[in-house]
C-alpha cells in the first residue's frame, strides 16, 4: 500500500497526477489525510532541479553600449549575463556569507595582511583552457591598471601585490582588511584566461554558460558549458536574457510567456500582479536604500541640528508606505540595515514634527531650504520629495522642491548639488559600504562627512578579525552616522523580481535583485 | 521631359541639401549644449584629472568647435560616421543592423497602411456624409486620437497576454526565419499603422472632395459615368499630389518617429539606439543618427515635392 502512496505522490510532484486525485486515491486506501499531505510534500521537496529547456529573463538595465569586459559593467544586464558565464574566487551565499568558488579554501595571517587563497584544481575555460593561478594573477592585475578603468579600481587600492605560489594565491595588503574574500565576490573580478588582458570583452569565463549570442542592449545568450565543475548549478541547456527596459512590457512578456523571470516589479502594481495566475512575485529585503543626502560641509547644512530638525522632520513611515506600498524597511539614517553582517539594532528615529521644530529653531536657520529631486534619483522619488515637503511643513520647515532633469542628474546634480535626493545599492559589508561613501577620501562621499575619528574607526573594525570587537565599532559607527551625519535615509527597498509558477529552485537571495544575480544559473523549469 | 521641370527638380534637390547643410549645423551645436562633460561622462565618477585631459586631448575636444565641426562632416562626407565612444565600435556597422530593422518595420507598416488608408479614403468620398462615410472617420479619428503608447499597451494586452496570438515583446535577430520575424512585428506594425492611418485617409478624402467640387466633375457625371469611376479616373489624379505629400509625411515619421513604439514593443530599432547613447553622452553616435534621421526625413520629402511637381499637368506639358 504505501509502495502505491510513495508511487503516486512522486507522481504528483512531477505532474502527473492532481492533488484531488491523490488525496482521493489515498484515502480510498485509508490512509488519514494529514498524512498523505505531507507525504505529498516531501515529495515536492524531493523533487530534484529538472534539466533541460530554455529559461528566460526579461530584465531592466540594459543599453546597446553595453560591453562583455568585465571591468566596464556598471548596469544591471551585463553585470547579470556575467554571473552566468564568468566565476569569482568566491561567492557571497544567500545568506550573506563568502562560500568558496573558484578559490577552494584561504585563510589569513594574524594582522589580516597577507592572505592565501587555494585555487581550484581541474576547473575548465569555456575555450578548453584550465584556469590557472596564473589567470587568478593577471585578472587581479588587470583590474588594478589605470587603464582598464574598472569599476573594481577602488577595490583593488588596497592590494599591494598579488603573486602565484604552486596551486596557492597570495595576496598582500597595504592595510589589514579583514573583509578580503567579500572584496572578492565583486561583480567586476570574473576570473578569465591571462586576466582578460589578451581580448577583454571576449566573454570567455569559468561559468555554466557559455556565450552564443552577445547583441547588447537586445538579446544575450548563452549554452550549457558540457565540461562545468560544480553540479549545482546550471540546469537548463540554454540561458537567454531579453532586455526589456519598459515596465509594462516586462511584466506583459512573462504574462505572455515569452520570458520565465523577469526583474524590478513596480512596487505600485506588485498586489495586481500577485493576482494573475500562473505568475509568482519573489521579493526579499536588501540593502539598497533611498537616501535625501545634505552636504555637512555646506551651508546651511553643516550645521547638526539642522540637520537633525531634517531627520525628524521625516515621516518615514507614511513614504514607505506611500513610494514602496510596503515592499521595504524602515530607513534610520544610516546606510546599514539587518542585511548586512554585524548590524546592531539602534532606537528607531521617528516623525516627530516637535523635536524637528526645536532642533530647526536651535540651528538659527530661516527661509526655505532647497531639495532636488529627479525622476531616476529612485523611483517615486518626486512623489517622495513632495511627501517630504508636507511633513517638513507640519514642523515649521519650508521644503522647496525642485525637479531636476533625469538627463544628467548623476553628472550635474548628485554629489554636487548640497541637499538631493538618491539612492545606494548597497554594498555587502559594512566596512565597504562605509569605505565606498562615509570615509573622508572617498570619492563618492556623497554627504561630504569629513570626521578623523569615523575614518580611524573605520580601520580599526577593517583589521580586527574578532567578530565581537568589530560588531561594536561598527555599532558606534552607525551611531554616529545616524545622530551627526548627513544622509537622511527614509527606506530601504525590497527586490521584487517576479517569475513563471513553472520555474523551480528560487531561494531569497537579498544580495542582489534576481536571487543575487544567480536566478539564471540556480533555477530551473518544471516540466 | 522638358526642362522646365528638371530645372525645378534640380532646384528642390539643391534646397535639400543645403537643408540637410544647415541641419548638421544644429545637431552639432546641440549635442555641444548637451549638459555635461563627454570625457567625463566616459570615464565616470572616478574620473582622475590627468585621466580626463589625456581623454579630452584624444577626443580633440580642446579645439575650437568650429574646427570639430568641419572634422565630423568631412568625416561623414567620406563615409566614415566615426567611432562610439562608449564602445568603441565602428558607428556606421553599428548602425547598419538597426536601420536595417527600422526600414524593415516602416516598411511592413506602410504597405499596409498606405494602401488602407487611400482606399478608405476613396471609399468614405464615395459615399461622403453617409454611415459608410462617418464609420471609417470616426473609427480612423479615434484609434489617432489614442496615444500610440496606449494603443500599443491594448493591442499587447488582447493579443499577447488574453489570447496568446502573437509575441508582446518583438525581439528580432539576425538569421531568425522570415515569418517568425513577421510574427514578432505584427504587434507593432498594426500599432503604426493604426497611428498613421487616420492623417493619410482624412486627407485623401479632402483632397478628392475638394477635386469634386470642379466642373469636370460635374461633366463626367453628366456624360453618364459611375460615381466610383469618376473618383478613380477624374478626381483621384488631380488629387495626388496633397495625397502624395501626406503619405511621405507618414513615412517619415514610421522611420524616425517610433521610438515609443520601440520602447513599448522592444524593438531593436534605431530610436532605442538613439536613446541609449544619448544617455551615455556617446556624441558622435547622436550626432550621426540625428543626421539619418534629417537625411529621411528631407529626402522623403523631396520626393514628395518631385512628384508633386511631376503630377501637374501644366509642368508635364508647358506651352
Amino acid at each position: 500500500m504505501s509502495n502505491e502512496l510513495e508511487y503516486m505522490s512522486r507522481r504528483v510532484a512531477a505532474g502527473k497526477l492532481n492533488r484531488r486525485d491523490f488525496l482521493g486515491r489515498a484515502a480510498a486506501l485509508g490512509v488519514a489525510a494529514t498524512f498523505a499531505n505531507s507525504l505529498l510534500a516531501s515529495a515536492a521537496k524531493a523533487e530534484g532541479p529538472v534539466k533541460g529547456g530554455i529559461l528566460r529573463a526579461g530584465m531592466q538595465g540594459g543599453a546597446a553600449t553595453d560591453s562583455l569586459d568585465p571591468a566596464s559593467w556598471s548596469s544591471q544586464v551585463p553585470y547579470f549575463f556575467g554571473r552566468q558565464w564568468g566565476e569569482q574566487l568566491v561567492q557571497i551565499s544567500p545568506e550573506g556569507e563568502p562560500k568558496p568558488a573558484l578559490a577552494e579554501e584561504w585563510g589569513a595571517s594574524d594582522d589580516a595582511k597577507t592572505w592565501t587563497f587555494k585555487i581550484r584544481k581541474g576547473v575548465q575555460f569555456h575555450n578548453g583552457q584550465e584556469m590557472t593561478p596564473a589567470d587568478v594573477v593577471a585578472t587581479i592585475e588587470r583590474h588594478s591598471d589605470e587603464k582598464a578603468k574598472s569599476g573594481a579600481l577602488g577595490l583593488m587600492g588596497g592590494i599591494a601585490s598579488v603573486k602565484a605560489n604552486g596551486q596557492d594565491v597570495v595576496f598582500e595588503l597595504k592595510e589589514a582588511n579583514a573583509d578580503l574574500p567579500f572584496l572578492l565576490d565583486d561583480y567586476h573580478l570574473m576570473i578569465q584566461p591571462n586576466g582578460g588582458k589578451d581580448k577583454p570583452d571576449a566573454g570567455i569565463g569559468t561559468g555554466p554558460y557559455k556565450v552564443t549570442v552577445n547583441e547588447a542592449g537586445v538579446r544575450l545568450g548563452g549554452e550549457k558549458f558540457a565540461n562545468y565543475w560544480r553540479d549545482d548549478r546550471g540546469f537548463a541547456d540554454q540561458i537567454e536574457i531579453i532586455v526589456i527596459n519598459d515596465a509594462t512590457a516586462r511584466t506583459s512578456a512573462l504574462q505572455g510567456g515569452q520570458v520565465d523571470i523577469i526583474n524590478r516589479v513596480e512596487p505600485k502594481i506588485v498586489n495586481l500582479i500577485k493576482r494573475v495566475p500562473g505568475v509568482v512575485i519573489r521579493n526579499v529585503a536588501g540593502r539598497g536604500h533611498y537616501v535625501f543626502i545634505a552636504h555637512c560641509n555646506t551651508a546651511p547644512f553643516d550645521n547638526n541640528d539642522l540637520r537633525l530638525a531634517l531627520k525628524y522632520a521625516l515621516d518615514r513611515e507614511e513614504m514607505l508606505d506611500k513610494i514602496l506600498m510596503g515592499y521595504g524597511s524602515l530607513g534610520n539614517d544610516t546606510p546599514i540595515n539587518k542585511a548586512y553582517p554585524l548590524f546592531t539594532e539602534m532606537e528607531q528615529r521617528k516623525f516627530d514634527p516637535d523635536k524637528a521644530a526645536f532642533h530647526y529653531k536651535k540651528s538659527g536657520h530661516s527661509g526655505p531650504v532647497l531639495l532636488r529631486t529627479s525622476d531616476v534619483a529612485f523611483p517615486g522619488a518626486v512623489d517622495a520629495a513632495q511627501l517630504y515637503q508636507q511633513s517638513a511643513a507640519k514642523a515649521g520647515i519650508t521644503l522647496d522642491v525642485k525637479r531636476e532633469p533625469g538627463d544628467g542628474y548623476w553628472s550635474e546634480v548628485w554629489n554636487k548639488q548640497p541637499f538631493s535626493a538618491s539612492y545606494w545599492g548597497g554594498r555587502p559589508t559594512q566596512d565597504q559600504m562605509y569605505s565606498t561613501a562615509y570615509y573622508s577620501k572617498a570619492d563618492w562621499n556623497d554627504t561630504r562627512f569629513f570626521r578623523e575619528d569615523f575614518d580611524k574607526m573605520l580601520f580599526q573594525a577593517r583589521s580586527e578579525l574578532d567578530p565581537a570587537k568589530r560588531k561594536a565599532i561598527y555599532a558606534d559607527m552607525g551611531q554616529i552616522v545616524r545622530d551627526e551625519g548627513g544622509v537622511i535615509t527614509p527606506m530601504f527597498n525590497d527586490f521584487i523580481d517576479a517569475t513563471s509558477a513553472k520555474v523551480g529552485g528560487w531561494v531569497d537571495d537579498g544580495n542582489q535583485e534576481m536571487m543575487g544575480g544567480y536566478a539564471l544559473s540556480k533555477c530551473w523549469l518544471n516540466a | 521631359m522638358s526642362s522646365p521641370i528638371l530645372k525645378l527638380i534640380a532646384q528642390r534637390v539643391a534646397l535639400g541639401l543645403l537643408l540637410l547643410l544647415a541641419v548638421s549645423v544644429l545637431i552639432f551645436a546641440g549635442t555641444q549644449i548637451l549638459p555635461g562633460d563627454v570625457a567625463q561622462s566616459i570615464l565616470g565618477q572616478s574620473a582622475t584629472p590627468q585621466a580626463l585631459a589625456n581623454l579630452r586631448e584624444e577626443l580633440g575636444l580642446n579645439d575650437p568647435a568650429i574646427v570639430r565641426y568641419f572634422r565630423w562632416l568631412g568625416g561623414i562626407l567620406t563615409g566614415d560616421l566615426g567611432t562610439a565612444l562608449s564602445s568603441r565600435q565602428d558607428i556606421a556597422t553599428a548602425i547598419g543592423g538597426r536601420l536595417w530593422n527600422t526600414l524593415f518595420l516602416a516598411f511592413w507598416a506602410a504597405i499596409v497602411s498606405v494602401p488602407l488608408a487611400i482606399l478608405l479614403g476613396l471609399l468614405a468620398v464615395r459615399y461622403r456624409n453617409g454611415w459608410i462615410d462617418k464609420t471609417i472617420s470616426g473609427l480612423a479619428l479615434a484609434s489617432t486620437s489614442l496615444p500610440e503608447f496606449f494603443v500599443g499597451y491594448l493591442l499587447v494586452y488582447f493579443f499577447a497576454v488574453k489570447w496568446q496570438i502573437f509575441p508582446g515583446i518583438s525581439t528580432v535577430y539576425d538569421g531568425m526565419p522570415f515569418l517568425e520575424r513577421m510574427k514578432a512585428i505584427a504587434l507593432p506594425a498594426t500599432a503604426l499603422t493604426l497611428v498613421v492611418l487616420a492623417h493619410m485617409m482624412r486627407m485623401t478624402r479632402a483632397a478628392i472632395l475638394n477635386v469634386m467640387q470642379s466642373a469636370y466633375i460635374e461633366t463626367a457625371e453628366l456624360k453618364g459615368l459611375s460615381p466610383f469611376d469618376i473618383i478613380r479616373k477624374h478626381a483621384f489624379p488631380n488629387a495626388i499630389a496633397p495625397i502624395i505629400n501626406v503619405v511621405m509625411l507618414n513615412l517619415a515619421f514610421l522611420i524616425v518617429g517610433v521610438v515609443v513604439i520601440e520602447v513599448i514593443f522592444v524593438y531593436p530599432g534605431m530610436g532605442q539606439y538613439l536613446v541609449d547613447h544619448v544617455a551615455k553622452r556617446d556624441v558622435p553616435v547622436v550626432q550621426a543618427v540625428g543626421l539619418i534621421f534629417a537625411a529621411v526625413y528631407i529626402g522623403l520629402n523631396i520626393i514628395a515635392d518631385i512628384a508633386a511637381i511631376v503630377a501637374n499637368p501644366r509642368l508635364r506639358h508647358p506651352k
